[in-house]
């Protein structure tokens, strides 16, 4: 056998980049696709010369009010939300290096989602200081985690387990405020705990949209250091990435993401966890994942409000729709990373 | 002998606490009085309010000592030692087949919820563990409490599809599955019992067994245990317990997981002392968490189900904070 050559190595190189390029356009452009097809079908369908004319400022009878008040903040909220849930999601996955440590597994998304519960169902309020509460709840339970988890030696394991164990007093706590609730509030908070693209307007969604200006350029940047760390602590050290610094600013960059993504269309169920380990599959290990994460992320819950606004005969939110998708492959991965011997 | 007398007193004091204090403050002289002609037909307020109490405490002991004991069963069969009906999301299956009953079968009462909770457990509990068994090593504690907590998360988002689009005529079950004992009468109580009996005779009859099983699969069968036959007949029999208990009150977690720890951290490892004092346990934590949920949130009341959830759920943090990660 030839030896492998520094050429072959670069020609490699480039055949992946060439593969992740062509990756991300495709995801983006899917996403682009469902985007316009949550503005065009509906109870009445518009045309998409219908839909640009009322986009730049055209009243039409009927189409302004439907486009505008109803479908745009859905789509926005859609396509904002999701990215932020797959993005954050594939961020602790490959952090903790488990797909299975996704922050809805591990109590950040329970954290977060119970001071939103508690803003909406007990103060009945939403909005800055829901987001800002939610923010901090998601902080609070990641260290905690975080530094339950130091005792005895450090372990993905072991943080896993804990955050199981959070995640458990943390539901208490919510199903606790949903009972308390006034019976007509309960169905609304609980499909707000599915997510649901339902209720959302645009002034929900104008926080979100700040916040993944900063956070996302924050992500993309760290994601080479954080691929890197992948190899291992001392690997990553070694090729001169700063591993704490890198971790802390990460995480705190998901956990934004993470946090206003649920006070806005409430924890939808699964993306987080199911965005990381497609992209994965489909850019190939080597390159970062968080983009075309970002991406399926934004994809599955367009997608899945489709579905669920126009498949069944009653309409259903999109948490349930990716909830039913989600959870067989959630097993089947399991049973998967079991098998490799992962875990 | 100590360990009965401690037990008693244990249990007698939890009694105590349960029938004489709850969301309504009675005096001392009336709940006496009402002690005295504790019928459900005496027309005073009281009395009718100490008769409550009192099937609700009995129903706390019975279902407290059937969850201890389902703990400490499924600890022993797993060798594992977070093994609890709510991690191994067993008490989501009963929701699932519940909601399942409920919906498509028209179940209406607590009663009816029997069977299917019980197939629901059972299930859930054969899958959980046998997606945890896959691969090297066997079902350690990380790949069992994933394997349940992801089970769990599957059965969860069935059960709202089935919910969701029923609204408010699901009360019924949005009460049933936070977990509480304030809705037992000596009907369920009756309907439960002999399947609670069964499943402790079990117990207590395996531990011996479960001893030499914690040796090691090698030592047992050396031993001359049929390891094979004591895993099914100890699991099922911790299935059956909890899923009888859950039918009635709906899911109650952590009980399990608690009882048997602190009988162990106090007496040591030996299963047939830990059994009926799982069982003796469970019942003082589960008539204690009742009680205290009462008296935080007078004039309410928190259920039991969350309460214990909060007490818990640290355990199982505990837990993992102590274990030696290269066996997780």
């Amino acid at each position: 056998m030839a030896s492998i050559t520094a050429q072959e190595i670069e020609l490699g190189r480039r055949d992946r980049a060439a593969r992740w390029m062509l990756v991300v356009s495709i995801l983006a452009l899917l996403a682009i696709v469902l985007a316009i097809l949550i503005l065009v079908i509906g109870n009445n369908s518009y045309s998409l010369a219908t839909i640009f004319r009322v986009l730049v400022g055209e009243e039409i009878a009927g189409a302004s009010f439907a486009i505008r008040t109803l479908r745009l903040p859905r789509m926005l909220a859609a396509v904002l939300a999701g990215f932020a849930f797959g993005m954050s999601g594939s961020v602790f996955q490959t952090l903790l290096r488990n797909p299975l440590a996704s922050p809805n597994i591990i109590g950040i998304t329970s954290g977060s989602s119970a001071a939103a519960v508690f803003f909406i169902l007990v103060l009945r309020t939403s909005g800055t200081a829901a987001s800002a509460a939610s923010v901090a709840a998601g902080l609070i339970v990641t260290a905690l985690i975080y530094i339950l988890s130091q005792g005895g030696g450090f372990s993905g394991g072991k943080l896993i387990l804990i955050g199981i164990g959070i995640q458990a007093m943390l539901n208490a706590l919510i199903s606790y405020m949903l009972q308390q609730a006034a019976s007509n509030d309960a169905p609304s908070a609980m499909r707000w705990l599915s997510g649901s693209l339902n209720a959302v307007k645009l002034t929900d969604i104008v926080p979100l949209g700040l916040t993944m200006i900063l956070a996302v350029p924050l992500i993309l940047l760290l994601s080479r250091s954080l691929s890197i760390m992948e190899l291992g602590e001392q690997s990553a050290l070694t090729l001169g990435v700063r591993t704490n610094l890198t971790r802390i600013l990460i995480v705190i960059a998901a956990v934004c993401l993470l946090a206003f993504a649920t006070v806005a269309t409430g924890p939808i169920a699964f993306v987080s966890f199911l965005a990381g380990p497609i992209a994965k599959r489909l850019s190939g290990s080597s390159l970062p994942h968080t983009l075309p994460a970002g991406f399926i992320g934004a994809i599955l819950v367009l997608a899945g409000d489709l579905i669920g606004q126009n498949a069944f005969a009653i309409r259903l939110p999109v948490g349930v729709i990716t909830g039913i998708i989600g959870a067989p492959y959630l097993i089947y991965l399991l049973i998967r990373t079991y098998k490799i011997g992962e875990a | 002998m100590l360990l009965g007398a401690a037990s008693i007193v244990a249990l007698a004091a939890a009694a105590v606490l349960s029938i004489a204090f709850g969301s309504r403050q009675i005096s001392v002289d009336l709940l006496l009085e009402a002690l005295g002609s504790s019928r459900s037909t005496d027309s005073s307020l009281e009395a009718r309010i100490v008769y409550e109490r009192i099937i609700r405490t009995v129903f706390s002991m019975v279902s407290g000592s059937a969850l201890g004991v389902s703990g400490a069963l499924m600890q022993a069969v797993t060798r594992n030692p977070i093994a609890d009906p709510s991690i191994l999301g067993v008490n989501t299956g009963a929701s699932l087949f519940v909601v399942i009953g409920i919906t498509f079968f028209g179940l209406g009462s607590a009663n009816q919820y029997i069977v299917f909770a019980m197939l629901g457990a059972g299930l859930t509990a054969v899958l959980v563990y046998s997606i945890s068994s896959i691969g090297s090593g066997g079902a350690t504690p990380i790949k069992l409490a994933l394997a349940g907590t992801a089970v769990s998360a599957a059965l969860t988002s069935l059960v709202t599809a089935v919910i969701l689009p029923r609204g408010q005529g699901m009360d019924a079950f949005r009460f049933w599955q936070i977990g509480s004992v304030g809705a037992a009468s000596w009907d369920s109580i009756l309907l439960a019992a002999p399947l609670i009996i069964i499943g402790l005779i079990i117990s207590i009859a395996t531990a011996p067994s479960l001893n030499a099983l914690a040796l090691g699969d090698d030592v047992a069968t050396g031993l001359g245990v049929k390891t094979g036959l004591l895993r099914v007949v100890s699991a099922f029999a911790g299935v059956v317990l909890c899923g009888a208990v859950t039918a009635i009150a709906g899911p109650i977690g952590f009980i399990g997981l608690m009882a048997p720890h602190i009988m162990r951290l106090l007496l040591g490892p030996d299963q047939r002392i830990l059994m009926p004092m799982s069982a003796v346990a469970g019942a003082v934590i589960l008539t204690l968490a009742d009680v205290a949920g009462r008296m935080i949130a007078r004039p309410g009341e928190i259920e039991v189900g969350i309460l214990t959830a909060f007490v818990g759920a640290p355990i199982l943090v505990i837990v993992a904070m102590k274990s030696k990660m290269k066996v997780i």
